[in-house]
């Protein structure tokens, strides 16, 4: 396991990711992404403009951001899984039908 | 859209809710949006089953003793909303357990789905409010709702 605590602090890594859910960050897909979040020991914030990032952990947040389809956000990741909570936070915003959602009728 | 009273029915404000259940709450606040000429042309059961639908996916209690009832219906032209109190609670299967006092329902087309968002975005800004929700919760009457959603001005606590 790799050394912790605040010598060992790590540069956040960013990925800019597009909304391709039909339907926008709306409030399922929202708190899937939170929960996924919140699995993660790195922090996680989420932007459309870097003034204004939300905490990605928290679902009703991010429905702050009003993210249309087709909307570009970033997602900023800082921590000792920022890597992997990375890769599996952009492939979970960038899917068209989050977990959850599969199937479902159109609220 | 940056006013909760952009979107909310003036004459569908329901300051007293009479049903005590989920679907009955439902049902009253989706049947004084109907009263209001909203949406003629469609059917009142149909409009509940979405939202009920939508329920089922999960409960749109957003914590706080805050629920806001949703569905993508065809049967309105614009996004329309209604607010609605409940002074003795309705358990709602809200995200934090608690019962659910103050309720915002939205019904918006299917096509549109930008303006869902927007006023999501504006519910959920406008709820971070305590005084706002403490306030919402005192009112009486169909005007005192209506006043504090026209002095909610959320856009102003961006800071």
């Amino acid at each position: 396991m790799a050394p912790r605590g605040p010598e060992t602090v790590r540069e956040p890594m960013r990925r800019e990711i597009v909304i391709a859910n039909p339907q926008g960050l709306h409030m399922r897909p929202a708190a899937a992404f939170a929960e996924l979040a919140g699995r993660f020991e790195s922090s996680v914030i989420v932007f459309r403009d870097e003034a204004q990032p939300v905490d990605g952990k928290n679902w009703l947040e991010l429905l702050l951001l009003a993210a249309e389809p087709g909307t570009k956000l970033t997602v900023e990741v800082a921590g000792a899984d920022a890597a992997d909570a990375l890769d599996a936070l952009a492939e979970i915003l960038a899917s068209p039908t989050p977990p959850g959602e599969e199937g479902a009728a159109q609220e | 859209m940056c006013r909760m009273s952009e979107f909310v029915v003036r004459e569908a404000i329901v300051p007293e809710l009479a049903e005590t259940t989920k679907e009955g709450v439902i049902r009253e606040m989706v049947r004084s949006l109907q009263g209001t000429g909203l949406f003629t042309g469609c059917d009142l059961d149909e409009i509940v089953r979405a939202i009920m639908r939508r329920e089922q996916l999960g409960s749109t209690g957003i914590g706080r003793n805050i629920a806001i009832p949703h569905a993508k219906h065809d049967g309105v032209e614009k996004l329309v909303g209604t607010i609605a109190l409940s002074k003795k609670g309705v358990p709602f299967d809200s995200i934090d357990g608690q019962q659910v006092f103050v309720l915002v329902l939205l019904i918006s087309p299917k096509d549109r789905p930008g303006d869902h968002l927007r006023a999501l975005e504006n519910v959920v800004r406008s709820m971070r409010n305590d005084d706002l929700v403490r306030e919402l919760r005192q009112a009486q009457t169909r005007d005192d709702v209506w006043n504090l959603l026209q002095r909610d001005t959320p856009a102003a606590d961006k800071s």
